[in-house]
């Protein structure tokens, strides 16, 4: 049977490359750049990964969590905790990540069947109660943390230089799992139930393990991100890594780039990196700012910038919508 | 052990109160407020700032801030949630999480990081207490809360049932498009509702600063609070969310028998364990019962298998 | 000869349920106190055009007018307001509140009028008892009185009633039959009925859709068993409608 769907339009090939050329580019930057720069990039790598994690949920598989600091603390724990068992860290942030799959998807049968408003708050609750058992640690020392002093052992340079080719990798990496997770049959399906849960389970869908696929992967890619974060920041202190502020950064690139669409957590991640770097003097004032936006956004431009973009009329970007052939 | 479970059954006035409001919001106007907890420390901030900054005295900064709260509610419905709900079941929930984080750094912005109390202004009252046979200490102000939560609850309870505003509330809740047959407006309604919802929040944070203090990031604490209180005593009646706040405040002072993070912790615990438990009921009557539900996955395996 | 005043308007009415457009360009003038009873297999468009008249459901174009006054883009308990009540399909009563306070919400939120809840149980006596019943404990032809008279509280000057007749018994929908017959003459109705016989015999204008549209408007005394036939399946040839 000839294939129906069209093929990438120019327009996206165009962008790929402009993408692959960045890439090249961001490589080889610390080569050239200050101790600064890459700092500032590794970290918005991390938001870049965040972003398309919450996207992925809330996008894609209509799952609005205001819990996933759950699996950055717990990530950020379970790399303490490996650390500490002689693990070397660089290893131990993505095993640790890895472990936090576990507990995903132990999670899922409980928070998957919950409607949406429970389930946003329950997952938040289920933060919090991870956060007050992980505080009874004695390791941990309650609020004070505890820092990751293996990670000492290396030089500053090479540490920071290493964390920065890790995020770049694992964000690129993330970046093209998701690409490939929703051009193919799991994009497809949740799609489906994103648009019409019951349409979408009367042709035969299993929404609880599309729903539970993208829970889980959603949450170890947090919790990588949660990870190198920790790597950078050396210090784990259960407020900051269990911290409502990190869905709260999630929602806000997602919804102002653009829910459910590819490229929308990416500009989100880049204007939000942006703002913070413009405005982050102003404390509790940007942050206040920040809430306000995503209000504005919410109630008057719900489909973010990409939704602007589309507004005039252009094809989205680097859509996930499948074209199909049609006349001869 | 006793003196635990007294307080606890106080302080579950107090999350009675907090809980009633949200209950009200998604029970009426379909609407998860995540930012009722920030609700809540702005009424105790307002009061607070009357009393330390414009000199009013307790009782008066109160009366003033309780209606002053019902504006805000109704004015955030009318501009905010209004339009927030016109779009889909997203919109609301990140409406409310930006609208929480502007309040809770705004807040701190104005009024800083140090903690307040309403404690400092009314006396003696705050540890004045009294005595009961076996030496139980009974805190007066804990249960003048309680009781204060009572009448509120109860008032809300007649409202609710015996006037025509109640009234048209319950229909509402029940049925949108039949009231409006009646000739209600549910637009009306919707106001009125979040107008009481944010005025309890903020009779709730004025209880908070009054027995404790109060911090502009204490809001999210106090949602979840709120959230487990309406899970636990059963989302629809009045009644049970008294009986909710209860709970979760009993479970929370025995908890803190053994250390102060695990009265919080148990408070967590109840609740997921409730929330488990509820949902399995339900799971199970949606297929009819727990022997069918069974039935029905043993029937699931041997086909399965049977295919293999 | 003097002219009825003209109650009800409909002016290229057209109404969609997302694409599917449910209402094609439809006009219908009702007059006051005129008795319609509206036919047509399910799926025509009856109930959606009863709740776009009631103002449960948007027009996508045309206007509605009551007495002459547009209120197309009133929403429904304006409506209810300006006078129009609908007792929808289903019935839709508040099943955790009594009869008596279904009837009290009607009352406190409806138009001032000779219809209070004295007067709405004299004309549906089988109420009466029910009064502090919970509504949801009721049958279905006690629950299709209470809704009627939830509707006549609200002192409406047209009343809508749609499916009467369903689910209900013969007995139990004769009983509302006979408290429906008191209103004719005094109250402009628009009536969607399954029975053809009891539209026929209730009502002084027979009107019957199919896919949307009007397809038949006549006096059912005049009408022929085969004219009525072909446009309840939409077979077409509609005769002209023709008034007595």
């Amino acid at each position: 049977m000839k294939n129906l769907l069209l093929p990438m339009p120019q327009a996206d090939r165009k962008l790929i490359w402009a993408a692959a050329a960045a890439l090249a580019v961001l490589a080889i930057l610390p080569s050239f750049g200050s101790a600064l720069v890459v700092d500032k990039l590794t970290y918005l790598f991390i938001l870049i990964m965040f972003a398309t994690m919450w996207n992925l949920l809330a996008g894609y598989a209509g799952l609005v969590s205001v819990g996933q600091q759950a699996f950055v603390g717990l990530g950020g724990y379970a790399m303490v905790r490996m650390v500490e068992a002689g693990l070397p860290p660089f290893p131990a942030i993505f095993i640790a990540a890895l472990s936090t799959g576990v507990v995903a998807w132990i999670l899922s049968w409980f928070v998957l069947r919950m409607k949406a408003g429970e389930f946003a708050i329950a997952t938040w609750v289920i933060a919090e109660a991870i956060r007050a058992m992980v505080s009874f640690d004695p390791i941990i020392q309650g609020e004070t943390g505890t820092s990751i002093t293996a990670l000492n052992a290396y030089a500053p340079e090479m540490r920071r230089l290493t964390i920065y080719l890790l995020a770049l990798a694992t964000a690129t990496l993330m970046l093209w799992a998701s690409w490939k997770l929703l051009q193919g049959h799991t994009g497809a399906q949740a799609q489906a139930i994103r648009d019409d849960e019951e349409a979408a389970a009367s042709v035969g869908i299993s929404t609880f393990q599309v729903k539970q696929r993208i829970y889980i992967l959603a949450s170890i890619g947090c919790a990588v991100a949660g990870t190198l974060w920790l790597a950078s920041a050396i210090t784990f202190q259960p407020r900051t890594s269990f911290g409502v502020q990190w869905s709260v950064f999630m929602l806000f690139m997602v919804l102002v780039g653009g829910i459910g669409t590819f490229i929308g957590p990416i500009l989100g991640a880049l204007l939000f990196f942006a703002l913070q770097e413009i405005f982050g003097d102003f404390g509790a004032w940007y942050l206040a700012g920040v809430g306000i936006v995503a209000i504005l956004f919410a109630l008057y431009l719900p489909n973010g910038i990409v939704g602007l973009w589309l507004d005039k009329g252009r094809d989205e970007p680097l859509s996930m919508r499948k074209r199909i052939q049609t006349g001869r | 052990m006793l003196e635990a479970l007294i307080q606890g059954i106080l302080l579950g006035g107090y999350y009675a109160v907090l809980a009633a409001g949200l209950s009200l919001m998604f029970g009426v106007v379909r609407f998860i407020n995540l930012a009722h907890g920030d609700m809540a420390v702005l009424g105790a901030m307002i009061a607070l700032w009357l009393v330390q900054d414009v000199g009013l005295g307790v009782g008066l900064a109160i009366a003033l801030t309780l209606p002053a709260m019902a504006a805000l509610g109704w004015l955030m419905q009318r501009m905010i949630f209004e339009r927030a709900l016109r779009g889909g079941f997203l919109i609301p929930i990140l409406t409310t999480i930006g609208l929480g984080a502007a309040l809770q750094n705004g807040m701190f912005g104005l009024f800083g990081s140090e903690t307040k109390s309403l404690g400092a202004h009314i006396g003696g009252l705050s540890w004045a207490s009294w005595e009961l046979p076996g030496s139980i200490f009974l805190g007066q102000l804990p249960v003048y809360m309680f009781l204060t939560a009572i009448v509120v609850l109860g008032t809300l309870h007649v409202v609710l049932t015996r006037t025509p505003f109640g009234r048209a509330v319950r229909a509402t809740a029940t049925d949108a498009d039949a009231a409006a047959l009646c000739g209600i407006d549910a637009r009306r309604v919707h106001r009125g509702a979040a107008a009481i919802a944010v005025a309890l929040a903020g009779l709730a944070g004025i209880f908070l600063a009054l027995r404790a203090q109060v911090t502009p990031f204490a809001g999210p604490m106090l949602l979840i609070f709120a959230f487990e209180a309406v899970v636990i005593g059963g989302i629809g009646s009045l009644r049970g969310t008294l009986i909710g706040g209860i709970a979760l405040g009993v479970a929370q002072a025995l908890g803190g028998l053994i250390s102060p993070q695990f009265s919080i912790l148990a408070g967590h615990v109840v609740f997921l364990a409730v929330l488990a438990w509820r949902m399995s009921q339900s799971a199970a009557a949606e297929r009819g019962g727990w022997r069918s539900a069974w039935a029905a996955l043993t029937l699931k395996r041997q086909i399965t298998r049977g295919k293999s | 000869m003097t002219e009825a005043k003209v109650a009800l308007a409909l002016s290229g009415a057209e109404g969609r349920h997302g694409q599917l457009q449910a209402i094609k360009p439809l006009m219908l003038t009702i007059a006051e106190n005129e008795v319609v009873a509206l036919i047509g297999a399910n799926g025509a468009g009856k109930t959606t055009l009863m709740r776009m008249i009631a103002g449960l459901h948007p027009f996508a174009a045309g206007a509605l007018h009551l007495f002459g006054r547009d209120v197309t883009a009133m929403s429904a308990h304006e409506r209810v307001k300006a006078g129009i009540a609908l007792s929808p399909e289903g019935r839709r009563l508040f099943g955790d509140m009594t009869v008596r306070e279904n009837l009290m919400i009607a009352a406190e939120n409806g138009r001032r009028g000779d219809w209070t809840i004295a007067t709405a149980c004299d004309a549906f006596p089988q109420i009466t008892p029910l009064l502090d019943r919970p509504a949801g404990g009721l049958s279905g032809g006690q629950r299709q009185a209470v809704a009627i008279a939830r509707a006549l509280v609200v002192n409406p000057s047209v009343l809508l009633l749609d499916e009467v007749s369903l689910g209900l018994s013969p007995a139990a929908v004769d009983g509302v039959y006979q408290s429906l017959a008191a209103l004719r003459g005094k109250m402009t109705m628009v009536v969607v009925e399954q029975d053809l016989t009891r539209a026929m015999n209730f009502a002084g204008r027979l009107i019957c859709m199919a896919e949307g549209v009007l397809e038949l408007d006549g006096n059912p005394a005049v009408l022929t068993r085969e004219q009525i036939t072909n446009a309840y399946f939409g077979i077409h040839k509609t005769t002209e409608a023709s008034h007595a």
